[in-house]
């Protein structure tokens, strides 16, 4: 984005007296999501890919397989990268060329949250110990901005690697055949974690947020919990924007994570899993 | 259409010049001006109009009419060998092609200063991108209201060794190499004047066997242009 992103006045007092009613132009609560959708095989082409929306936000989301040279100082673990691309297509205010610093801080957000997490079994994508391993590259793609890419672009991630299933590593060609085989990806089941992100607008903490309320917030939490025995537990945060938190509104916000946790975690794994 | 020479079959059961089954939606980007999906067999294309609205840096702009800005790419995902996101040669080179293509129906006189922007995106490749995208294109300025003199339709025709073929699948259009090889030709015709507004070819092809070439790509721009307009005449029943 080149420019600074402004809203007329008028609306903007408008967006803040609803809130303080614990209303939303939308008429959702301050605290409610909009619905999640996913729909399986945007590309057939690919190792799994997804469509995700969250309400009229939407993203695709494709995970493919290729082969690497492991890093030294983990000869034996596969690499994977994530890059999110705010295509202009999605959007009035994204612009093409090379990806702008939201873009970079999705993508490397969306990283962090399925790299620190160690959804992915890294070691179980080597083929041959400090020469050949597995390269997982997640892609994302914008499709409409109405806020909040941040959780559907994460979302999106961990559904499509729950649901990658391995090609065939040619040996004696050394390349790639695509051709999915029944075996998955292998990932760590137990340490899934998915992030929530509430934003500061006027006085209240807003979940979810449509494209008018994240252009006028004062500050952005990202919240990525996991399971800890049935009890959610925070796995990454990220802070955005200029605002300060005070000690309320991280209680507030913490108290919403958990339920929001607790209410979408099932779904959530249900996705990524399947039954 | 003789197939006298190697390819006497096509992998699909289709017949040489039949059309992969085809599917058309229109408004498939809730904030754009104009969007639409056009699916061709297993190609999927996408295509996002945005404006007319003030084009940057001022430069650029013409005090005459409004410019037609394309692009098109390909997701990293759409193809068996992931592509690295971002524009290439080949991209930047459909992307010229395709603005030519659809500059020669649209009519931005009424917006000096402007800039219509088309994205083009491909989420699932199987051959046929450009004109699947020029086909979603069309589609989605028609929805975004920008004046249009006619519409305007794409098809891949071409040549398998000897044998004149209709709209090449990924076999037929990269695989195929023996005996005289694959033509591909990209066609774009507009609808009312029937006129050629995009060509390319590759391959080996007698002037003779062009000229079928380009009778075929008209047949079966017609059926392509009937899915468009059907797609256009439903675009209030869809709610996305």
């Amino acid at each position: 984005m080149a420019s600074e992103r402004t809203i007329p006045t008028l609306q903007r007092e408008k967006i803040i007296e609803y809130l303080a009613e614990g209303k939303r132009f939308d008429g959702r609560a301050p605290e409610q999501y909009r619905d999640l959708k996913v729909e399986m095989g945007v590309s057939k082409n690919a190792e799994s890919s997804v469509k995700v929306s969250l309400g009229k936000t939407e993203v695709l989301v494709g995970v493919k397989l290729g082969l690497a040279v492991p890093y030294p100082d983990s000869p034996d673990e596969g690499t994977f990268m994530v890059s999110a691309e705010m295509h202009p297509m999605a959007s009035n205010h994204f612009e093409m060329g090379r990806p702008g610093i939201n873009a970079i801080e999705l993508s490397r957000v969306t990283d962090r949250g399925i790299r620190e997490s160690g959804l992915i079994d890294v070691k179980k994508l080597c083929i041959e110990e400090g020469e050949k391993v597995w390269q997982v590259f997640v892609d994302i793609v914008a499709l409409n901005d109405d806020g909040n890419m941040f959780d559907a672009a994460s979302l999106g991630a961990i559904i499509a690697l729950g649901n990658a299933k391995m090609p065939i590593y040619n040996k004696k060609e050394d390349k790639i055949d695509f051709e999915l085989t029944k075996d998955s990806l292998p990932l760590n089941k137990e340490v899934l974690s998915f992030s929530m992100t509430f934003h500061k607008v006027g006085d209240k903490i807003v979940a979810d947020v449509s494209d008018e309320e994240e252009v006028i917030s004062d500050f952005r939490l990202t919240v990525a919990m996991g399971d800890n025995k049935g009890e959610p537990r925070i796995t990454a945060m990220q802070k955005g924007k200029e605002g300060v938190i005070t000690d309320e509104d991280m209680e507030t916000i913490l108290n919403l994570a958990t339920e929001t946790w607790k209410e979408m975690f099932p779904k959530v794994r249900e996705h990524v899993f399947g039954k | 259409m003789a197939g006298k020479g190697v390819y006497t079959k096509r992998n699909d059961g289709r017949k040489f010049d039949e059309v992969r089954e085809m599917s058309a939606k229109v408004g498939i980007v809730d904030s754009a001006d104009g969007s639409a999906s056009f699916n061709t067999g297993h190609t999927k294309a996408i295509a996002v109009v945005r404006g007319p609205r003030t084009l940057h840096p001022q430069h650029m702009q013409n005090p005459r009419k409004g410019i037609l800005r394309v692009n098109y790419g390909m997701m990293p995902f759409s193809v068996t060998d992931r592509i690295r996101p971002g524009p290439n040669r080949r991209s930047e080179e459909i992307s010229k092609v395709t603005e030519w293509a659809l500059n020669s129906v649209v009519d931005l006189s009424e917006f000096p200063n402007t800039v219509v922007d088309v994205f083009i995106q491909i989420p699932q490749a199987d051959a046929g991108t450009r004109v699947a995208g020029i086909n979603a294109a069309a589609i989605a300025l028609a929805h975004a209201g920008i004046p249009m003199k006619e519409m305007v339709s794409a098809i891949g025709v071409g040549k398998i060794d000897k044998t004149l073929v209709v709209d090449l699948d990924k076999y037929e259009d990269s695989d195929f190499h023996d005996a005289e090889g694959s033509t591909d030709i990209p066609v774009a015709i507009t609808s009312r004047t029937k006129n050629i507004s995009l060509l390319q070819l590759d391959g080996k092809i007698s002037v003779s066997e062009f000229k079928d070439c380009v009778k075929n790509a008209k047949v079966a721009c017609e059926e392509i242009l009937k899915v468009q307009m059907e797609a256009l005449k439903n675009v209030n029943g869809e709610s996305n």
